[in-house]
């Protein structure tokens, strides 16, 4: 098949990639700069056997969305800043009764309704601790059109793989732009299916976790044998307990599931690191600004790089901590008032000075801003 | 060369869509192309600006911050958008505007968008589509062929003579001797 260049939108490519993922599922309430998504979702999954359905507000469609899936249908919701605050608690149980999906925020300037066509980048730490309790989390943040569609899809594969909701954190840089792609052809890509199991062999216990692996196969819901789905801390029955060790063991597997597979997990892209002496760490929207700056700044002769987490959360810890020893100074820039730069100057303690370019007026950040702040500190 | 476009007016004159329009053809022609927008929470009303960055090249940062052509469909958005226009750039404002001080008349086409669109293609809501006409008449951006693709996709069925028409009616707006000096593609 023919491939072709299309102008098509950020939010588009969402719905487009997780469609090719495998999506058949989609609850939501629409909300700026999301909204796009949930048009989009009403009219393509009734093309391709799918169910769309609006529900009366976010709590209950990220509810719809673990339902959903639980019952064997990969699944998704979009929303905005003040639906994702809304969205968390049912984030949890996702997280708790290990139910694979994936929640796009589309961030927005807030708190509250803030700015609300406005971009922003203010939901990272909420991306990670938004939901309450120790908590496993994988966010991933795209920086372009063609990178949403390739990486929803890759949103989806992690969400399954690890069983546990997967944040895509986009921004409505990315969301609301429209640039020339062309899509991959869907057969080239590489879906995960869902690891399935009915329980007929041995191990009836529907969170029963075979050796070497960290999480159990899936059951659909209402599939045959009955089995109980709880938030609270359960045994490998799916029924609660208040047992230290059992809940200790669950709990330790939860956070290991991800803190044990990060090379798995983790991407970044890496922009003219090898020789830099200088980074500028960026994610998602704002990257497009700082790669026209870095651009700039080697034509002026600066040894400029940039490192982009793709996968947010887990930070990329380590390696951010391999470019260390070259770079003399760090710039972190984001929309919002210091939040990815924690994770930074967490990680370059002591090591490398780590300096913050951040904007809340709900404009963009231009690449005059980014190479402003370079010339000011340099040394 | 990076080739910035700045699309404004009031929200609902649907300038939004010109830059759409404008980008797909674009790409259609095998050009790099990002389109984004700028708005407040009102559906209709309220300053709005749409951008569409043309390029051979990649293009990383998407949005406008020296236009190389300003379309203005009222008089906010001109005096506002008229301050940060790129050297040499081109301006088309719609006629009923006054120029503010800062842009080039020689630059400058005050064209009877709105009046066109009201009078000559008969629905006022034509008014972004007698604009792109006028806009690709002028900057010789893509061909007819494109223009009308890029328009096709966004138009309800049913809707295509009377579109069609609001095209025509603003390429006629631009005078040859108009077109020949004005014209330049992004490169």
């Amino acid at each position: 098949m023919e491939r072709k260049r299309v102008l098509m939108q950020g939010n588009e490519a969402c719905v487009e990639g997780a469609i090719a993922a495998g999506m058949r599922f989609y609850a939501g309430y629409p909300i700026t700069p999301s909204t796009e998504i949930a048009e989009l979702c009403a009219l393509r999954l009734p093309q391709v056997g799918g169910r769309f359905i609006q529900m009366e507000d976010e709590l209950a469609s990220m509810a719809a969305v673990l339902g959903a899936s639980a019952t064997g249908v990969k699944a998704m919701t979009a929303t905005s800043g003040p639906g994702f605050s809304l969205k968390q608690e049912n984030i949890g149980y996702g997280c708790m009764a290990e139910i694979p999906c994936v929640i796009v925020d589309v961030q927005r300037s807030g708190p509250s309704t803030g700015l609300p066509t406005s971009p922003s980048q203010g939901d990272y730490m909420q991306a990670r601790w938004g939901t309450h309790g120790d908590h496993p989390v994988i966010a991933l943040s795209p920086s372009s059109v063609l990178e949403t569609y390739k990486l929803i899809v890759r949103a989806f594969n992690l969400s399954e793989k690890y069983r546990t909701p997967v944040i895509f954190l986009m921004d409505e840089i990315v969301g609301h732009m429209r640039e020339g792609v062309e899509l991959p052809d869907p057969n080239d890509l590489i879906i995960n299916k869902r690891h399935i199991s009915y329980h007929d062999g041995a191990n009836k216990q529907c969170y029963y976790v075979p050796e070497g692996k960290y999480v159990p196969a899936m059951k659909p819901f209402g599939q045959g044998e009955r089995y109980n789905i709880t938030g609270l801390a359960h045994d490998v029955s799916g029924f609660p307990t208040n047992d230290p060790a059992v809940a200790e063991a669950l709990y330790t597997r939860l956070m290991e599931k991800i803190d044990r597979n990060l090379d798995d997990i983790i991407r970044t892209e890496q922009v003219f690191m090898d020789d830099a002496d200088t980074a500028v760490v960026c994610f998602g929207g704002t990257a497009r600004a700082a790669m026209s700056a870095v651009l700039q700044a080697r034509e002026a002769g600066m040894k400029v790089g940039m490192f982009r987490p793709i996968t947010v959360w887990p930070f990329p810890e380590k390696q951010l901590r391999e470019r260390l020893p070259g770079l003399k100074r760090i710039l972190t820039v984001e929309h919002n008032y210091g939040q990815m730069v924690l994770e930074v100057r967490r990680v370059a303690e002591g090591k490398v000075p780590v300096d913050f370019l951040g904007r809340l007026d709900g404009t963009v950040i231009s690449p005059d801003d980014i190479l402003g702040a370079l010339r000011r500190t340099e040394v | 060369m990076r080739y910035e476009m700045r699309f404004s007016g009031s929200g609902g004159q649907g300038v939004i869509l010109a830059s759409v329009i404008v980008a797909e053809a674009a790409v259609a022609e095998g050009m790099n192309a990002v389109q984004s927008q700028a708005y407040g929470p009102e559906a209709r009303g309220g300053l709005c600006r749409a951008e569409t960055v043309l390029s051979r090249e990649q293009i990383w940062y998407t949005k406008v911050s020296r236009p190389d052509f300003l379309l203005a469909l009222t008089q906010d958005s001109l005096d506002r958008y008229a301050r940060t226009l790129a050297e040499g750039a081109v301006v088309i404002a719609d006629a009923g505007l006054t120029l503010p001080a800062g842009a080039d008349p020689s630059r400058t086409l005050l064209l009877p968008i709105l009046a066109t669109a009201r009078d000559k293609v008969g629905r006022i809501m034509t008014a972004n589509i007698v604009a792109v006409g006028a806009i690709n008449r002028a900057l010789g951006l893509v061909s007819d062929e494109a223009l009308r693709e890029g328009v096709r996709r966004h138009i309800p069925s049913g809707t295509e003579e009377m579109n069609w028409k609001a095209l025509a009616a603003g390429a006629e707006l631009v005078s040859d001797e108009d077109a020949a000096r004005l014209r330049r593609t992004a490169d």
